[in-house]
């Protein structure tokens, strides 16, 4: 059943070319109604699903040589992805309803993107796994590169090298490790079981690992984020933050932490200091920004900071965490991005805080301000909201293993606090009220200034998802929490997972 | 009857008429007022509704709701009130529909204000009877977001700058009491308050932190002290406790006054809530630890704040260090009570005696701190803003009811006998002289100080020759007597008739102090 979700988004991304170049309508249309089939598979499959367990969908002899196999399978991690990438491709859809520039090239580009990332979070073959997600690089090139803003060549051929060196990486690793294990597959669960010598551990286990990092915004080498963020096209920059990183993380889990556990347990504490040093830096440098989606690019490098923690803490409730804040960053990061590129940029055509300052936006887009407003208190870690639960959960874990870490991300939160107020000001709240009525001339006469249908239906799901995740993360971790039970996790237990 | 929830109702009353209010068209400040004034009164008669289904002779936790939340992490929805609880909730419900009426041009976005006012007061709400620490921070945390956006949006001047030291301050010490709480639940898997007490109590605690969290390093002493200090820090900031106060003066004076009424009478009653549901007991071994260090501070915070409210030329920056001396004096009653001694009957009526004065006084000071800020309020509108010390001066003669109320509600923050502040701070300092003699006489000086700035007060704006200035000042019209009467009728009834609140808290202070123990 899940495994349609793949096929829905690919099936829809070559559809496109079957409508007419000017059919922007239809392009829309077909791009939502895919999402939406693809979002609807997602959660059908999850609540048939129950329990969170591994469970196989589908396994097929793919490449019999090498001993690939074309092997699907699901557990409550991957569920707990799948669901956010439904609904980020689906908000991300309605965020772009006013794409007029090769309309059908995009989506269908926007389509095989969620093919690649659902497809990845599915696969249990290691080969798959890698394929999968080189595909997904490719059209994050050509989103960024045709519709994207801001030094949009340079952006899109950073990040373009930074993923290609990763996977580069990955691919090292995980040949190697096929290699080395000798028993000719590259089954996930088979690999898991074999336990590779702790000489050989010591050096594939960092080099998957930060060939997977990468994505997931590891300081130091986070610097593709902020730029691809920023001159990505909306829906792609709510893409990229929202889902792109999280496969990233999800390989640091998936391959590199199950496959090594002996290799993580050496470099724990280096990546631990580099997740918090990520935390700290990302909301320092996030404060001193101009650039509005900086702002928010920075802050997803901190965010995704406190998945890495969760992971390194090896512990349930930090790993559980980790999960569940993948789950909220992708949440809530797309929401900011939404308001920043798609409601403020769209109409204001610039970014830069200092010129929004004085426009006045708290009044001309009202709903654009309380949007933002909710989603900077949801990524400042309000309690209420998803991220707290998770970000609470991550620092009980840490506390148990690295309690200076756990105490120096304190200090993260509260710069998180103060870079969001300082762009809710700038951006909304200035010039208020001390300013002549008149004086500044905001959105208004742009002819297309009230936030539409689409966008404020986005925004409402989106904030809908992370109070309820925040209210009620039961939800998300019946099915989180189980998934570290499973053999998969067997090697990580006897390192100390708790 | 019994079995209707009625606390979640409580607390969801203000939540539906923010929502209410919200959703709305704009149809200018009348009706949104009216619509809050709606909610506020109705949530009064919840209140009210639990006040008299209260068993004041008992000191049980009661109106229990209880449910699974999130059992992975020990979270439960627990809700129920004590004598504290309810003493307080009783105190927000009067309070914000105060705050409402006294409200007036808004200006703009009025919908926003009054929706901000009741998503506060469902944050105090929340706040004064969650009993698992997860959903107590969601409303302690939340409450903060209404009360920045209220300064921020419809302040004075420097209101931006005050209002983000306001939310970051406060949101510091609240990140380093999360810290401190969640290596509490890493040491007892649990954050059910009234279990975490019991553990506190038999000192499993203490022993959970040396056996989960024996890695640190520290001994499970120093290990203890530093989550003490964390939690500390959340509540002082709060309160504030000097020298954590610095936030305060400029956020009581940039806040409109109507705002300042919730922040002083309701949102700094959260952190000496904290105190004592919190901090003393869970961490009772270590506040007796620290208690000098903690009494030096509770008497340089009633001194000084004093000294410092006699240098203010600023009326609403004057009746800040006020509050804050207020304050002090609460938790100088709190570490008196904390004090050890011998276990006899008389050293425990000491203890009753300035616990039930600390209550008491959180109570009174909410009153006569909201409508001194509620005159400030007026007293602005009239001046069109001006509320210096020697703008005013013999106003008593053109607005005869005006002065005489005000300074009435001076009176009663004074403590003049008759009056209900007198009772509050009667009683603590009865209890502290012997429990903790020094600190008592140097506190002394605070009250001296504080009779001394408030006269000033009186005699500058409302006695003396009158400014011509203010000739035309207006008197109280009718509607704003309405307001204010029955806030004062309530300070000369509570005054005469302490046992009218003692009588709900009295059993719950006893408890409190048979089990804090020595």
């Amino acid at each position: 059943m899940l495994a349609w979700t793949i096929y829905i988004s690919f099936a829809a991304a070559a559809a496109m070319f079957l409508l007419k170049p000017e059919s922007r309508q239809g392009a829309r249309v077909l791009a939502v109604v895919a999402a939406l089939a693809g979002l609807g598979v997602g959660l059908v499959g999850a609540v048939q699903h129950a329990g969170g367990g591994l469970v196989t969908i589908q396994k097929l002899p793919w490449v019999p040589t090498i001993g690939a196999e074309y092997h699907l399978a699901a557990d409550g991690i991957s569920l707990t992805l799948v669901i956010l990438t439904g609904l980020a491709a689906v908000v991300g859809i309605l965020f772009s309803w006013n794409v007029e520039h090769r309309t059908r090239e995009f989506f269908a580009l926007y389509l095989a993107l969620i093919g690649g990332v659902y497809g990845v979070f599915l696969s249990f073959d290691l080969l798959l796994l890698f394929v999968f997600y080189e595909i997904a690089i490719v059209p994050k090139y050509f989103l960024i590169a045709i519709w994207g803003s801001t030094r949009r060549e340079y952006a899109a051929m950073k990040l373009a090298l930074y993923s290609f060196i990763g996977s580069a990486m990955v691919l090292a690793g995980l040949v190697a490790a096929y290699v080395v294990s000798g028993a000719q597959t590259f089954s996930l669960v088979e690999l898991a079981k074999y336990p590779f010598p702790a000489s050989f551990q010591n050096w594939a286990f960092p080099l998957v690992f930060v060939g997977f990092a990468i994505l997931a915004g590891l300081w130091p080498f986070h610097t593709w984020a902020p730029t691809g963020h920023s001159a990505a096209p909306t829906a792609a920059s709510m893409l990229l933050a929202g889902v792109v990183m999280k496969l990233g993380a999800y390989g640091c889990l998936r391959v590199a932490m199950t496959l090594f556990p002996e290799g993580l347990a050496a470099w724990r504490d280096v990546f631990g200091g580099l997740a918090v040093v990520g935390i700290v830096y990302g909301a320092l440098v996030s404060l001193t920004q101009r650039d509005f989606k900086f702002v928010i690019g920075y802050s997803s490098v901190s965010h995704m900071g406190f998945v890495l923690l969760g992971l390194m803490t090896l512990s349930t409730i930090g790993l559980s965490g980790a999960v569940l804040q993948m789950f909220s960053h992708g949440v809530i990061a797309g929401l900011l991005f939404g308001v920043v590129g798609r409601m403020v940029y769209d109409r204001e055509h610039t970014r830069d805080l200092d010129e929004l300052q004085g426009r006045r936006l708290g009044r001309t887009m009202p709903f654009a301000a309380v949007t933002f407003v909710v989603a900077g208190l949801a990524s400042m870690g309000l309690p209420g909201f998803s991220g707290f639960v998770a970000e609470l959960k991550v620092l009980i874990g840490a506390w148990q293993t690295f309690p200076k870490f756990a105490v120096i991300a304190g200090v993260g939160i509260v710069l998180g606090v103060a870079y969001t107020l300082r762009a809710v000001q700038k951006a909304f709240f200035s010039g208020d009220k001390e300013d002549v009525p008149g004086a500044v001339q905001g959105g208004h006469g742009h002819g297309e200034s009230a936030i539409t249908l689409p966008e404020k239906i986005g925004a409402v799901v989106l904030i809908a998802t992370t109070v309820l995740i925040g209210l009620y993360p039961k939800l998300l971790l019946d099915w989180i929490v189980p998934s570290f039970a499973s053999p998969l996790f067997d090697g990580l237990r006897k390192g100390g997972l708790q | 009857m019994n079995n209707l929830p009625l606390i979640t109702l409580l607390t969801l009353t203000p939540l539906v008429g923010a929502l209410v209010l919200a959703l709305s068209g704009d149809r200018g400040e009348r009706p949104a007022k009216g619509v809050a004034l709606g909610f506020g009164f109705l949530a009064l008669l919840e209140a009210l509704l639990l006040v008299t289904g209260f068993d004041g002779k008992s000191a049980a936790l009661q109106f229990v709701e209880r449910h699974a939340w999130i059992p992975s992490l020990g979270v439960e929805y627990f809700v129920a009130v004590d004598g504290l609880s309810i003493l307080l909730v009783l105190l927000s419900a009067l309070l914000v529909p105060f705050a409402v009426a006294v409200s007036g041009g808004v200006g703009d976005r009025p919908r926003t204000f009054y929706a901000l006012m009741l998503l506060l007061q469902a944050g105090l709400f929340g706040a004064f009877t969650a009993l698992n620490f997860f959903h107590w921070f969601i409303f302690w945390e939340i409450s903060l977001v209404p009360a920045y956006f209220l300064i921020k949006l419809w302040g004075g001047p420097a209101r931006r700058a005050a209002a983000t030291q306001f939310f970051i301050y406060t949101f510091v010490g609240s990140v380093a009491m999360l810290l401190a709480m969640q290596a509490v639940f890493l040491a007892t898997g649990t954050f059910d308050l009234p279990r975490l007490a019991e553990l506190a109590r038999s000192g499993e605690l203490v022993r959970g932190l040396e056996a989960k969290l024996h890695w640190t390093g520290l001994s499970a002493t120093a290990l203890g002290t530093v989550l003490f200090v964390g939690v500390f820090l959340g509540f002082a900031v709060k309160v504030p406790l000097m020298p954590f106060h610095t936030w305060l003066p400029a956020t009581y004076a940039e806040a409109p006054s109507s705002v300042t009424m919730l922040l002083t009478g309701a949102m700094s009653k959260m952190g000496v809530y904290g105190f004592l549901r919190i901090l003393a007991p869970l961490f009772p071994g270590q506040l007796r630890d620290l208690l000098g260090p903690l009494m030096a501070l509770a008497v340089l915070t009633i001194v000084a704040s004093a000294f410092a409210a006699f240098a203010q030329k600023d009326l609403k920056r004057m009746l800040a260090y006020s509050s804050i001396n207020h304050l002090g004096l609460c938790l100088l009653g709190l570490f008196a009570a904390m004090q050890p001694t011998a276990n006899t009957a008389g050293w425990q009526t000491e203890k009753v005696a300035a616990l039930n004065g600390v209550l008491l006084q959180m109570f009174n000071h909410g009153l006569t701190a909201a409508a001194l800020f509620g005159f400030m309020a007026l007293l602005e509108r009239r001046a069109a803003g001006l509320r210096g010390l020697d703008d005013f001066g013999g106003l008593r003669r053109v607005a005869p009811v005006f002065a005489g109320l005000m300074g009435i509600s001076l009176f009663a923050s004074l403590g003049l006998p008759g009056l209900n502040g007198f009772i509050g701070e009667f009683l603590i300092f009865k209890g502290a002289f012997p429990l903790a003699p020094f600190a008592a006489a140097l506190s002394t000086l605070g009250l001296l100080l504080t009779a001394i700035f408030l006269l000033t007060l009186i005699q500058r704006v409302f006695a003396g020759p009158l400014n011509e200035r203010w000739k035309n000042f207006p008197d109280l019209t009718r509607g704003e007597l309405l307001i204010f009467a029955p806030a004062v009728a309530l300070m000369f009834v509570l005054g005469v008739a302490p046992q009218l609140v003692v009588r709900l808290i009295n059993p719950t202070v006893i408890e409190a102090v048979n089990r804090l123990g020595n």
